[in-house]
């Protein structure tokens, strides 16, 4: 049996696979924490600036839809490139996982944002009056009715969002941010084992269900409908 | 009191004016339970904003107990609302906070007590509006009535001294609207609160209200005690909406008693008299004869009231009249 696994896994370093997720994992964490702590805020901002609603501001809304778009807009393999002084000049180098963060935050946080704004509007806008009617201040309709009502919605963006940023990791190995993607491409691919390509495509695959399957929990916890 | 002094609200709609609410005047007393009945787009759900400011007049003042709402700033007006309760046709309860949550918000946004005296008044109010064993459940696990029933106990938290219902029975089936509207009646006697509620059924003004205003194209039509309103409706619209009520036409009738032979006449009687025994003595001391078309004996809030259509024959007519009128009875001749 052993011999069996051992013929079929020839070409596989345990020991480099295990540091390579561990980098994956690293990437994730760091670049999900900064793209929530930046994409909530941008997301209720552009909620709240939006049509018909609390503080409808055009040109703001106009402004940061139009940054969202654009760099929704770019293939996140260019943003990577395009990056590279930028994040450099913040963290000091473009390779590893400390400098494939900035371009996974940049590459997702719009898009979480936009998840977030949708996430809001879900939200019944009877709820928004209600608290208004409260003699709520503006910060308090925000952080006692509009997030809490929106949480389920909030998770699965989180939740769809830290899916994506699995894959963005995996691309970000091109440019030498390490990590399973760059064990897919450097041995994987560009010397043919394929059985370290597997093992790679595996892992991820349980890395994106079990991301799911968290999410799809938290969000059924926390649905009160 | 609330006080409307030439209040109107025009909206900006692809850069055009539409009016919502023409220049109004409006008295409310203190205490009193005000209804507002319209159809859709009659501005009454304008009007009941306009007095928290969840809609901002175009022009006009509101005072409310002397105070003028329209010129408070962003604290005041945060301050005011503290003091208005709302309740809402959808509840508009938050599904992410559990009943007792829910009744506690109003109480902790306004941040004035401790932990232990909100949680104090949350159980005193649940229990107000019967709900003591659903404190620890969700929004979604309740009915239609129940909900409004939190709605309610969020609305009375801060001890509001006005309750702005806006069509809170609209959504609810005709039990339901019955248990939640004797429960509106209950708190303004108790509490000695001013209710403004709106409503698009003659049912729900009737069962509470003291006083109601009848609007029709951003405009009140007719205002007045509900029984004065009621059993004599003056304005086209009022008497559609009475209409509806007895679910009974007014052409159809008269076709109906087309072969009854005799006078018609209608009768409204109101208060104590509703319960004499005047048909009987009427037509013993005139010697008419009568025959019953139609009627309806019932309640305005706490007022009896009847309203019957009678074929008056023989006898002596002038003098019957002239009796009902003596007993306070209003008489209309319809042939």
């Amino acid at each position: 049996m052993d011999a069996l696994f051992g013929s079929l896994f020839a070409n596989v370093d345990w020991y480099e696979i295990w540091l390579a997720t561990l980098d994956t994992l690293l990437m994730l964490g760091g670049s999900l924490l900064f793209t929530i702590l930046l994409g909530l805020p941008l997301g209720v901002l552009l909620f709240l600036s939006g049509p018909r609603q609390l503080f409808e501001n055009r040109p703001l809304y106009a402004a940061l839809a139009f940054v969202v778009n654009v760099l929704r807009s770019l293939p996140f393999i260019i943003l990577l490139i395009v990056m590279i002084p930028f994040t450099v000049l913040l963290t000091g180098t473009s390779l590893g996982v400390a400098g494939a963060i900035p371009p996974l935050v940049v590459g997702a946080a719009p898009f979480f944002a936009r998840l977030v704004e949708t996430a809001l509007r879900e939200v019944d806008r009877g709820i928004i009056e209600a608290t208004q009617a409260m003699g709520a201040t503006t910060r308090q309709i925000i952080f006692s009715a509009l997030l809490p009502e929106a949480r389920p919605g909030i998770i699965a963006a989180i939740t769809v969002t830290a899916i994506t940023l699995v894959s963005y990791t995996a691309m970000a190995g091109v440019v030498g941010a390490g990590g399973l993607g760059d064990l897919a491409i450097r041995f994987g691919y560009q010397r043919f084992q394929t059985d370290v390509m597997v093992v790679t495509v595996v892992l991820l695959l349980v890395l994106v269900q079990l991301l799911q399957s968290a999410g799809d929990r938290l969000v059924t916890h926390f649905s009160r409908k | 009191m609330i006080e409307f002094q030439q209040v109107h609200k025009t909206y900006r709609v692809a850069g055009r004016d539409v009016p919502a609410l023409q220049p109004t005047d409006l008295r409310i007393a203190a205490g009193e339970v005000f209804g507002l009945i319209g159809h859709s787009g009659a501005g009454k759900s304008t009007l009941l904003r306009l007095i928290n400011r969840l809609e901002e007049p175009s022009g006009g003042r509101i005072l409310v107990d002397g105070e003028d709402v329209t010129a408070l700033d962003a604290d005041g007006l945060r301050r005011f609302r503290q003091r208005v309760g709302m309740i809402f046709q959808h509840f508009n309860l938050l599904m992410s906070k559990t009943v007792a949550d829910n009744v506690a918000m109003p109480l902790r946004l306004a941040g004035q007590l401790s932990r232990g005296e909100i949680d104090a008044r949350v159980a005193r109010l649940l229990d107000r509006v019967g709900l003591r064993d659903h404190a620890r459940k969700y929004p979604a696990q309740l009915s239609g009535g129940q909900k409004q029933r939190v709605g309610i106990a969020r609305a009375l938290a801060t001890e509001p001294g006005i309750l702005l219902c806006d069509e809170a029975t609209s959504a609810l089936d005709p039990q339901t609207t019955a248990s939640v509207l004797q429960l509106l009646a209950e708190i303004n006697r108790e509490l000695r609160l001013t209710i403004v509620l709106i409503t698009h059924e003659m049912d729900v003004i009737r069962r509470v209200c003291d006083r109601v205003a009848v609007m029709d194209g951003g405009a009140i039509v007719e205002q007045g005690p509900v029984t004065e309103v009621f059993l004599h409706p003056k304005h086209p619209t009022t008497q559609r909406f009475v209409l509806e009520d007895e679910a009974l036409d007014e052409g159809e009738m008269h076709e109906d008693f087309a072969h009854v032979p005799g006078r018609i006449l209608r009768l409204t009687f109101q208060g104590e008299g509703t319960y004499q025994p005047l048909l009987g003595t009427v037509a013993r001391e005139t010697g008419v004869d009568f025959s019953i078309l139609s009627g309806r004996i019932d309640r305005i809030k706490d007022t009896p009231y009847g309203q019957l259509t009678l074929a008056l024959t023989g006898g002596d007519l002038e003098a019957a009249l002239a009796r009902f009128d003596r007993a306070d009875v209003h008489v209309e001749v319809l042939r």
